[in-house]
């Protein structure tokens, strides 16, 4: 504190040339840390938005040779991302159904058995959970359901390394959400000797609808644009497949193999913004729900 | 009552669910690696050659090990000061703000922005700015990854360490103020030691994030199977590796993919726990 015990006039006025500096410093840097955003959907918007069309969302991509002759005709690349689009609905969608009941009880019991060791164990290990990365569960979703259970590729390995994934944020957010109700409206219920699960379906789970429900939600967006567990799950596909022990394409997947063919390439941006827009979409939808609570 | 026995039971069973599948995770990758290990022995980890020769097969981890920590590191540093700064406007300089409002919505966003969109944007956008100030390997290498890396991990370093930062009683920041303290004294001399041991934790956090991205870094690292000798070398990381040769692996390579997966798991598990064990004594 040496710089804060004297006050001369001179010495007053470094300080305060120093502090403006400080402050200057702190908004260009900030302004630094956002132009990447800022570029980001730039970019996205700038290539991708003339490729945007219903055909694009209702079709599944051309061949390559297709891709090829469109390209040197200098027309837009025909087809679409309908194969991925689905894909990726279904394998988002069959994880939530798998993550959400387990990771709701879970949160519930953390919540009901604040201090017991099982639950300290608990809450431990989902913390570590959330921490894998999610090219670990790919390997693990590979492991378990490709060499076990499909016997090969499928959209349900790539749900299982999604459901993983989305698990620890479930429980997070459960038990967060339910430490904010007044402990007061659960034990009313149990006074009117409501039996224990009755009290969970119709005062807990209603009374913190809405914090579960954007923990959901923003679980969704995370995982929505997962690539690298799907590669070593879901593989992809080039037809619209809806049977979940087959390999199955995801939007993430067929921006990874536009990528990867130079006739495609032009596929990327236009399949990017999509993505990002559906990302985007839901996390607005969980901050407006979780806004409103507030 | 008996339902009650039974809702207990089921509270339980969910419970049990979540440590069955963190213990069958460890079960799994471990069984998965024994093939590398009985064959390398503890090598693996310290051997630095990659060879998937038919008949010479030799797999050392090293060059991947090394290649993860370097590029995490490098992209930790990068993203301090940003980060920091981002932190310092939210929580100190335009709290409650309209501005702040902007920002932070802002530095939200960038956490929403999937993996292999950071690696387009590094590859089409930032690569060929890299190339033109001279950076060698077309532009693919440690640095280039770093870089992604960095602005990736921007806004879970500064929503972290904006929490922490938050937490600072009022009073003491009043205490320095009324003794003509400046903002950026009172920052310095109070808000940053009070704060300190949880914004470290938060950039440990951030730090066990950026050590298993994948897609960008894969787009962007050179994927050679070489430790880095330099800053602008291309290199590996073992998540890019897992990404990279697991189409093609079967037998021991596959096996060593495991095991990388299994050291990954290991290294991110540990810096995590180091973080939410610093944060949880502070509160």
């Amino acid at each position: 504190m040496e710089a804060v015990s004297k006050i001369t006039a001179k010495n007053l006025r470094n300080r305060t040339i120093k502090d403006n500096m400080v402050k200057v410093l702190v908004i260009t840097l900030s302004v630094i840390t956002i132009s990447p955003i800022v570029l980001i959907i730039y970019k996205l918007v700038a290539k991708g938005i003339k490729q945007i069309s219903f055909d694009f969302l209702i079709k599944t991509p051309p061949d390559t040779f297709e891709a090829m002759t469109a390209l040197s005709n200098g027309e837009l690349i025909p087809g679409g991302i309908a194969n991925g689009i689905t894909g990726t609905l279904l394998m988002v969608a069959l994880a939530a159904v798998i993550a959400i009941p387990v990771g709701v009880i879970t949160g519930i019991y953390l919540y009901e058995n604040p201090g017991k060791f099982l639950a300290n164990l608990t809450r431990n290990v989902s913390d570590i959970l959330q921490g894998v990365p999610s090219i670990v569960l790919g390997l693990i979703a590979y492991m378990w359901v490709v060499k076990n259970i499909t016997n090969g590729f499928s959209a349900l390995a790539g749900s299982v390394s999604l459901a993983i994934m989305m698990l620890p944020m479930i429980v997070r957010s459960t038990e967060e959400t339910l430490k904010m109700i007044p402990q007061t409206i659960k034990e009313a219920a149990l006074a009117l000797g409501v039996p224990y699960y009755k009290v969970i379906i119709r005062v807990l789970i209603p009374t913190s609808f809405s914090g579960l429900l954007t923990g959901i939600l923003l679980g969704i967006s995370r995982v929505l644009g997962e690539t690298a567990p799907l590669m070593l799950t879901a593989l992809g596909s080039t037809i619209i497949n809806l049977d979940i022990t087959k390999p199955t394409s995801a939007v993430p997947l067929l921006i990874w193999e536009f990528y990867n063919d130079p006739n495609m390439v032009d596929l990327i941006w236009s399949s990017s913004l999509l993505l990002m827009a559906m990302v985007l979409a839901l996390n607005l939808i969980s901050k407006r729900i979780a806004a409103q609570t507030k | 009552m008996n339902s009650d026995k039974i809702t207990k039971g089921v509270l339980l069973l969910s419970s049990f669910i979540i440590l069955l599948v963190a213990g069958g995770m460890i079960y799994s990758l471990v069984q998965g690696s024994v093939p590398a290990f009985k064959n390398f022995g503890f090598k693996f980890i310290y051997s630095n050659i990659w060879n998937p020769t038919d008949g010479k097969e030799n797999y050392g981890a090293l060059p991947f090990i090394a290649g993860t920590i370097v590029t995490s590191i490098a992209a930790l540093l990068i993203s301090l000061p940003l980060s920091f700064s981002a932190s310092l406007f939210l929580g100190e300089y335009y709290r409650g703000t309209k501005m702040a409002k902007v920002l932070g919505t802002m530095v939200d966003l960038l956490a929403g922005i999937p993996s292999i969109v950071y690696g387009l944007w590094g590859f089409y956008v930032l690569r060929p700015v890299l190339i033109s100030f001279g950076l060698p390997n077309q532009g693919f290498g440690v640095f280039t990854a770093s870089l992604i890396l960095a602005i990736m991990i921007i806004p879970y370093a500064t929503s972290l360490s904006n929490e922490i930062i938050s937490m600072v009683p009022n009073e003491l920041k009043e205490a320095a103020y009324s003794l003509g303290a400046t903002k950026s004294e009172v920052i310095f001399n109070v808000v940053v030691p009070t704060a300190r041991s949880g914004i470290i934790a938060g950039y440990i956090l951030s730090f066990g994030r950026a050590l298993g991205e994948t897609m960008a870094v894969t787009m962007l690292i050179g994927n050679a199977n070489i430790i880095p000798n330099s800053f602008f070398s291309t290199g590996n990381t073992m998540a890019s590796v897992i990404a990279n040769q697991f189409g093609e692996a079967e037998g021991l390579k596959l096996s060593s993919l495991i095991a990388i997966g299994l050291l990954l798991f290991l290294i991110t598990g540990i810096i995590n726990a180091i973080g939410k064990f610093i944060i949880k004594k502070m509160s």
